[in-house]
């Protein structure tokens, strides 16, 4: 095994403690374990009771499980905290010029500054949205940028979520539980609030309401059901706005107009804020088998009486290859230099980067392009010889389908374990709502690989959570 | 409202008002088999439990008699029993979960917190004495939160109603079915109507529905058949009678938003006529008629009426 880059703690625990952490150090030295021991059963309890839990389709036993909660909090800076936030707004606005420019003139293509193919032959283009204008000419309305960090000033982007990302009900709640279990903690932090999400993400809702809509806009949130890993948190969005969670079969089309089937009649839908893939939503134009949508949402849409969000075909803007060009994208559509950084990466369609790639395959982390949740990729340096070999043998047959990237020194943080307190490496899933204006919530959800060295932190591998605090001070 | 989510608030009061019934049910009969030394191989409690539980056809699919022990784990944890007490729970909670945002915090708390703590009483071999009456004290008193808690916490709006009117159709179901029992069950031998064994059956009906106390308040006297069925049909004190069951299920009904009065109107017709036939009825004139003909009416009538609820209201 290569010998480990140096790694970024960014508590600087046990001895360096940086200043965002002094407060969540003194408090983890002075209280007694046994207390924390309580305090994290209680934790449990309280997830479990409030019904906090997530579907893992592959493995057997309980069907409805937790995602392990950690309780020593990731914390950050104000101004780290602002540089961040400015550099996602600018990456979320570029994301959205481009979605809307590919299925309009497809400038950045005629430029030559995108290539063609990664445009018209991804399978996330989705020919029936081309020339349809959305409300503000917003598509990926709810956005999560995954980042990581290596070091006091380095972040990258590791991904960009356009479709539908999830998890932000766990950045509320944890919170909610923190300050459950702790309040006098909070008393002395003086910690950004989070709690606004809810009210944050239906002002964006409504901001899109579609050209047809008069007077207030009714927004609806639409499950695929309760057998869906992410019900609760449809669930819990839902009810955070205070809108209708409806299934495919409580919504109709009808002259190309929305409704949800009431005990007191119909009533017109004017925004659906989807939690169902593309594929799934409307029979009609994609998986005529499908039950989960409904027939004709797009229709409804492309008539200018239905906004959904996030539109469909937005997953354009999220795949891996497309990922290599966003800072170009932001070159191209802000005029601007990109304030946060990608990965260096490598496209394996190409022959140097698929050599290149073979060549130091023991160090690279390789991802498939359209893959996600941990699923489809290798991390080198962790990788069994097995493993790797058979990886390979997907990478040559496909060279397309992936690229490749340099393992990164995750940053840790703290973590309870076992054998007490160890660091473990964290991402960071920041929300961004995209409407009449941009709304981030400060912080966003802190991802932690609870195993030893791991670097996976999804949470159908074993990846945990931590509330993330930004300082308002 | 949703459509789905009145269906789920209307299944999810419906199991969890069967799962009380289930449990009193059982506590009766194991009450009852207990204070009778005579005879240990009379099983009659258990057959009767079954057949108030309104399980008899699928029970006997599965077991060939009807004794404590079958009886119980049909009753209590068998997944095959839609109406055992582990499913109603089961039931009630996937409906909840289904609309969680319909519900209070409270409410949702009070059900999920009731499906995670029935796990605890689920083991592999046969229930000990003890823990059976443990677990069915723990039934009524999580049902009663729930039922208590949606009741205080709820606004009262369309989705209320529909709850309400779950329960209290299920609660009428379950009582007619309680004193229907009485026809089915074999005396030992014909001299013993109003003999012993008699009496200490209609004081078991009494005590399922807790109403021994009732009893003595209104009647004062030694337990007469009569006077059990009318407390159970016609007074609209007593909360678990049939009169009292369809003034709840009426009122409710008229307080919902029809979006087609004419398709939602056959719930109303019936609910009401029933009701009116309960509320004007005479007790002499129901037995002359045949306490059983009456009951079995009326349970069909439930059911008719739940269909047509779903209709009227598009679930």
């Amino acid at each position: 095994m290569p010998t480990a880059p140096a790694v970024f703690d960014e508590m600087g625990w046990p001895d360096q403690i940086r200043a965002p952490y002094a407060l969540v150090d003194a408090w983890l030295k002075s209280i007694p374990a046994e207390q924390l021991a309580l305090k994290r059963r209680e934790a449990e309890v309280l997830f479990r009771r409030i019904g906090i839990t997530f579907a893992v389709y592959t493995e057997g036993g309980d069907p409805e499980r937790l995602i392990p909660f950690d309780l020593i909090p990731r914390v950050m800076a104000q101004a780290e905290w602002q540089s961040l936030s400015k550099g996602l707004e600018q990456r979320t606005r570029a994301l959205n010029a481009f979605i809307h420019d590919v299925y309009h003139d497809a400038e950045i293509v005629k430029a030559g500054r995108m290539p063609e193919r990664l445009v018209f032959n991804n399978s996330e283009f989705r020919a029936e949205m081309v020339g349809q204008d959305l409300p503000h000419n917003v598509y990926s309305h709810i956005a999560g940028i995954d980042m990581v960090r290596t070091g006091p000033d380095e972040y990258y982007v590791l991904e960009d979520n356009c479709r539908t990302p999830s998890g932000v009900s766990y950045m509320v709640e944890n919170r909610e539980v923190m300050m459950r279990l702790f309040p006098d903690l909070f008393r002395k932090a003086g910690v950004a609030p989070v709690a606004h999400y809810g009210d944050s993400l239906l002002q964006t809702l409504r901001s899109v309401a579609p050209p047809n809509c008069e007077g207030e806009p009714t927004v609806v949130l639409l499950t695929p059901g309760m057998h869906n890993s992410a019900y609760y948190e449809h669930a819990f969005l839902a009810d955070e706005m205070g809108i209708d969670l409806v299934e495919g079969a409580d919504l109709l089309v009808k002259n190309e107009i929305c409704y949800m089937r009431g005990t007191d009649g119909l009533t017109r839908v004017d925004v659906i804020y989807r939690r169902i893939d593309d594929d799934y939503l409307d029979p009609l134009v994609f998986k005529p088998e499908s039950m989960l949508g409904a027939p004709g949402l797009h229709f409804a849409s492309r008539a200018g009486n239905l906004t959904l969000t996030n539109a469909i075909g937005a997953g354009i803007a999220d795949d891996k290859a497309v990922y290599i060009h966003v800072p170009e994208m932001i070159r191209f559509y802000l005029g601007e230099e990109p304030l946060l950084q990608n990965v260096p990466t490598h496209d394996c369609s190409n022959p140097e980067d698929l050599a290149y790639t073979l060549a130091h395959i023991n160090e690279l982390v390789v991802k498939a392009v359209h893959g996600s949740g941990g699923y489809g990729m290798l991390v080198g340096p962790h990788a069994s010889r097995q493993e790797t070999e058979d990886f390979v043998a997907q990478l040559k047959a496909r060279p397309s389908d992936y690229i490749s990237q340099p393992t990164l020194a995750l940053s840790t943080v703290p973590t309870f374990v076992e054998s007490g307190v160890a660091p473990r490496h964290v991402d960071l899933r920041p929300f961004v709502l995209s409407g009449e204006e941009i709304r981030i919530v400060p912080g966003g959800l802190t991802r932690v690989a609870l195993r030893e060295g791991s670097l996976v932190v999804n949470s159908s591998q074993g990846g945990g959570t931590k509330d993330t605090w930004v300082l308002e001070r | 409202m949703l459509a789905r989510t009145a269906s789920n608030l209307f299944w999810l009061a419906r199991y969890m008002e069967r799962a009380d019934y289930i449990a009193r049910l059982l506590q009766v009969a194991g009450r009852m088999s207990a204070v009778r030394v005579d005879d240990a191989e009379d099983n009659s409690e258990w057959e009767s439990a079954i057949v108030a539980a309104g399980c008899d056809e699928t029970f006997y699919e599965k077991h060939e008699v009807a004794n404590s022990e079958t009886v119980i784990s049909y009753l209590t944890f068998d997944r095959d029993n839609p109406s055992s007490i582990c499913n109603c729970i089961e039931t009630s909670r996937r409906n909840a979960r289904a609309v969680r945002t319909a519900l209070t915090s409270d409410m949702w708390e009070a059900v999920n917190s009731s499906w995670l703590e029935l796990r605890e009483f689920e083991t592999a071999e046969p229930m000990s004495e003890d823990r059976l009456t443990e677990f069915l004290d723990w039934v009524k008193s999580r049902t009663s939160l729930v039922h208590g808690v949606y009741a205080n916490t709820m606004l009262r709006r369309d989705g209320f109603h529909f709850t309400r009117i779950g329960q209290f159709l299920e609660r009428a179901d379950n009582t007619a079915r309680l004193l229907d029992v009485k026809y089915h069950v074999r005396l030992p031998s014909a001299q013993d109507v109003g003999g012993v064994v008699d009496y200490y059956q209609w004081l078991a009906i009494l005590r399922v529905v807790g109403a021994r106390r009732a009893y003595r308040v209104l009647f004062k006297g030694q337990v007469e058949p009569s006077q059990v069925a009318e407390l159970l049909i016609l007074r609209p004190e007593f909360p678990r009678s049939l009169v009292f069951c369809f003034e709840q299920i009426t009122l409710n009904l008229d307080a919902i938003v029809a979006h087609d009065p004419k398709l939602s109107s056959e719930s109303k017709r019936i609910a009401h006529s029933q009701y009116a036939g309960l509320r004007f009825g005479r007790i002499e004139q129901i037995i002359e008629q045949g306490l059983h003909e009456y009951l079995s009416e009326l349970i069909e009538g439930c059911e008719h009426l739940g269909a047509e609820i779903s209709n009227g209201h598009l679930f």
